[in-house]
C-alpha cells in the first residue's frame, strides 16, 4: 500500500520565460529515500528548491501546481503549501546543499539549533543541550565533537561539516529532508559515511536526494524518479529501475549513453 | 559499501544456504529410500523439493542482478557474488539431477535388485559428503576442505567405474538384464555428475578465497 508523505502535482516552475520542469506528477514515500537523477539542466535542483518553496526567491521564478504535505499536526491530512508561510514549509521539509555551509560565524553548539536561534524559539539550556546532543548523535558526529562544542562549524572537516548541517536540518525535527547532491563536494571515505547516515536517518525522516551520481542513487535509494530535460520520464523501484528500466532514455541515463 | 548492500548480501547468504539445505536433503532422501524402500520420500523429490529449489533460484539470480546493477561490487565482494551466481546454477543443476535419479529408482523400486545396485547407496554417501564438505567450506571459507573435496572426486569416479564393468558383464550374460542395467547405469552417472558439481562449488570457494581459479593455478604448476 502506498503510504506517501508528499505529492506534487502538475508542479511546473520556470526562470523568465524558461520552462525548466513541466507537469511532474510524484509521490513520496513515507520513511523512504527516493533518488532524482538525471544529466545536467534537467530541473533535479529545481524541483527540490520548489518542495521547500526556495524557487520562488529567484527573481522572475514561477511555481505552479500544487505540493501537498501530510500533516500529522493539522485536522486536515494535507495541506496546501502555496496557501502556507514559507518559513513554517521549511521548517517541516528542512534542506542540505552541495556544499557544507555552517554559519561561519557560530559554534558547532549554535550551528546545530540555528534554526531556532533564527526562528527566535527560546530554548532552555537542558533542553538545548539535549538537542544539539540527540542530533549530533544521529549523525553520528557526537563523539568527534563533544570536546569542542565551543569551537567554530568551520573548524570541522568538510565531511564533518556536511553531517553537522544534516544535524542542522534535523534539529527542527523535519517531516522530509531535501539533500541537493550532498557528497559532491566531499573525499569517497566522507561520501561514503554520509551514504550510510543517510539510510540509517530513514526510519526518522523522508528522504529525497538530489544527484548526479548513477551510483549514488542506487546505493541508497529505495525509489527513483528519473528527469530529462524537465519532464519527469520515469519513477518506480530502484530495484526494478536499474535492472529493467522500461523507458529507453532512462536505460540510456543508466548505461551512460546520454549525460 | 553501504549498509544496505551488506544486508542485502547477508540475505543474499542465507538464501544460498537454505537451497543448499534442500539440495543436500534431496540426496539423503535418495538413500533412505533405497535403505527403506519407501517411494514416498522420491515422490517428495519429485513433486516437492525440485520446485522449491527452483523457486530459490530464480530469487537468488534476481538479488545477483540487483546488487550488482545498484552497489558495483568489486574486489572479494564482487568474487563472491559471481561465484553465488555460480554455485546457484550448480544447486539447479543438482535438484534437477536428483529428481532424475529419484524417478529411475522409482522405476526400479518393485523388481528384485542387481547386485550392482546396491551399491549405489554407497556411491551416494561419498557424494552427499562431498556436497556436504563443499557447503562447509562455502560458509566458513575453510579453503583447506574445498580442496580435500576436489581430491575426493576420484573416489566417486571409481565407484561408477566399478559398477560399469559389473553392469556390462551382467548384461553380456544375459541380455533381458539390458534394460534394467542401463537405468542403473543413468543413475550413475548422474550422481557421478553431482559429485563434479560439488567439485565445482568447492573450485568456487577456492576462487572467492584465493582470488584464482584451480584450474589456472594447476596449469601453472
Amino acid at each position: 500500500m502506498i503510504n506517501s508523505i508528499l505529492k506534487i502535482e502538475n508542479l511546473s516552475a520556470s526562470y523568465d520565460d524558461k520552462v525548466i520542469i513541466q507537469n511532474i506528477n510524484l509521490e513520496f514515500q513515507k520513511n523512504k529515500i527516493t533518488a532524482i537523477m538525471g544529466p545536467s539542466g534537467c530541473g533535479k535542483t529545481t524541483l527540490l528548491r520548489c518542495l521547500n518553496r526556495m524557487h520562488e526567491l529567484t527573481p522572475n521564478a514561477k511555481v505552479s501546481g500544487k505540493i501537498l504535505l501530510e500533516s500529522t499536526n493539522l485536522n486536515d491530512n494535507f495541506m496546501e503549501l502555496n496557501s502556507t508561510d514559507p518559513i513554517l514549509v521549511r521548517r517541516r521539509i528542512g534542506m542540505v546543499f552541495q556544499r557544507p555551509n555552517p554559519f561561519p560565524n557560530l559554534t558547532i553548539y549554535q550551528n546545530v539549533l540555528a534554526g531556532y536561534l533564527l526562528n527566535g524559539i527560546k530554548l532552555k539550556k537542558q533542553e538545548a543541550d539535549e538537542i544539539v546532543e540527540k542530533h549530533l548523535n544521529l549523525v553520528a558526529l557526537w563523539d568527534e565533537v563533544k570536546d569542542n562544542l565551543k569551537k567554530h562549524g568551520t573548524f570541522l572537516s568538510g565531511g564533518q561539516q556536511q553531517r553537522l548541517c544534516i544535524a542542522r536540518a534535523l534539529a527542527m525535527e523535519p517531516d522530509v529532508l531535501l539533500l541537493d547532491e550532498p557528497t559532491s563536494a566531499l573525499d569517497p571515505i566522507s561520501t561514503q559515511r554520509i551514504e550510510d547516515l543517510i539510510v540509517e536517518l530513514q526510519k526518522t525522516v523522508t528522504i529525497i536526494i538530489v544527484t548526479h551520481n548513477v551510483g549514488q542513487a542506487g546505493r541508497v535509494s529505495d525509489f527513483v524518479a528519473f528527469l530529462y530535460l524537465g519532464d519527469l520520464i520515469e519513477y518506480g523501484l530502484t530495484d526494478t529501475i536499474f535492472t529493467n528500466p522500461k523507458n529507453l532514455q532512462t536505460e540510456k541515463f543508466l548505461t551512460g549513453k546520454i549525460s | 559499501m553501504t549498509h544496505i548492500f551488506q544486508e542485502r548480501q547477508s540475505i543474499l547468504n542465507d538464501n544460498i544456504i537454505e537451497e543448499a539445505t534442500i539440495v543436500e536433503q534431496m540426496i539423503k532422501k535418495i538413500i533412505n529410500a533405497l535403505i527403506n524402500k519407501d517411494t514416498n520420500l522420491l515422490q517428495e523429490i519429485i513433486d516437492g523439493d525440485e520446485a522449491k529449489v527452483n523457486s530459490l533460484v530464480i530469487e537468488i539470480n534476481e538479488m545477483i542482478i540487483q546488487l550488482i546493477a545498484r552497489f558495483q561490487p568489486e574486489a572479494g565482494d564482487l568474487r563472491s557474488i559471481m561465484m553465488i551466481y555460480k554455485i546457484n546454477g550448480d544447486f539447479e543443476r543438482i535438484a534437477k539431477k536428483s529428481s532424475k535419479i529419484a524417478k529411475s529408482i522409482l522405476l526400479l523400486m518393485d523388481e528384485p535388485p542387481l547386485k550392482p545396485f546396491q551399491d549405489v547407496p554407497k556411491m551416494l554417501e561419498a557424494t552427499i559428503s562431498m556436497l556436504k564438505d563443499s557447503i562447509t567450506s562455502f560458509t566458513t571459507h575453510n579453503v583447506q576442505l574445498a580442496y580435500d573435496v576436489c581430491e575426493r572426486d576420484d573416489i566417486v569416479d571409481k565407484y561408477r567405474s566399478h559398477i560399469s564393468r559389473e553392469l556390462l558383464i551382467l548384461m553380456i550374460e544375459d541380455s533381458a538384464l539390458i534394460q534394467k542395467s542401463q537405468s542403473i547405469e543413468r543413475i550413475t552417472r548422474n550422481i557421478e555428475r553431482i559429485a563434479d558439481l560439488a567439485t565445482n562449488i568447492a573450485e568456487d570457494v577456492i576462487y572467492i578465497v584465493e582470488g584464482e581459479f584451480i584450474k589456472t593455478k594447476k596449469s601453472k604448476s
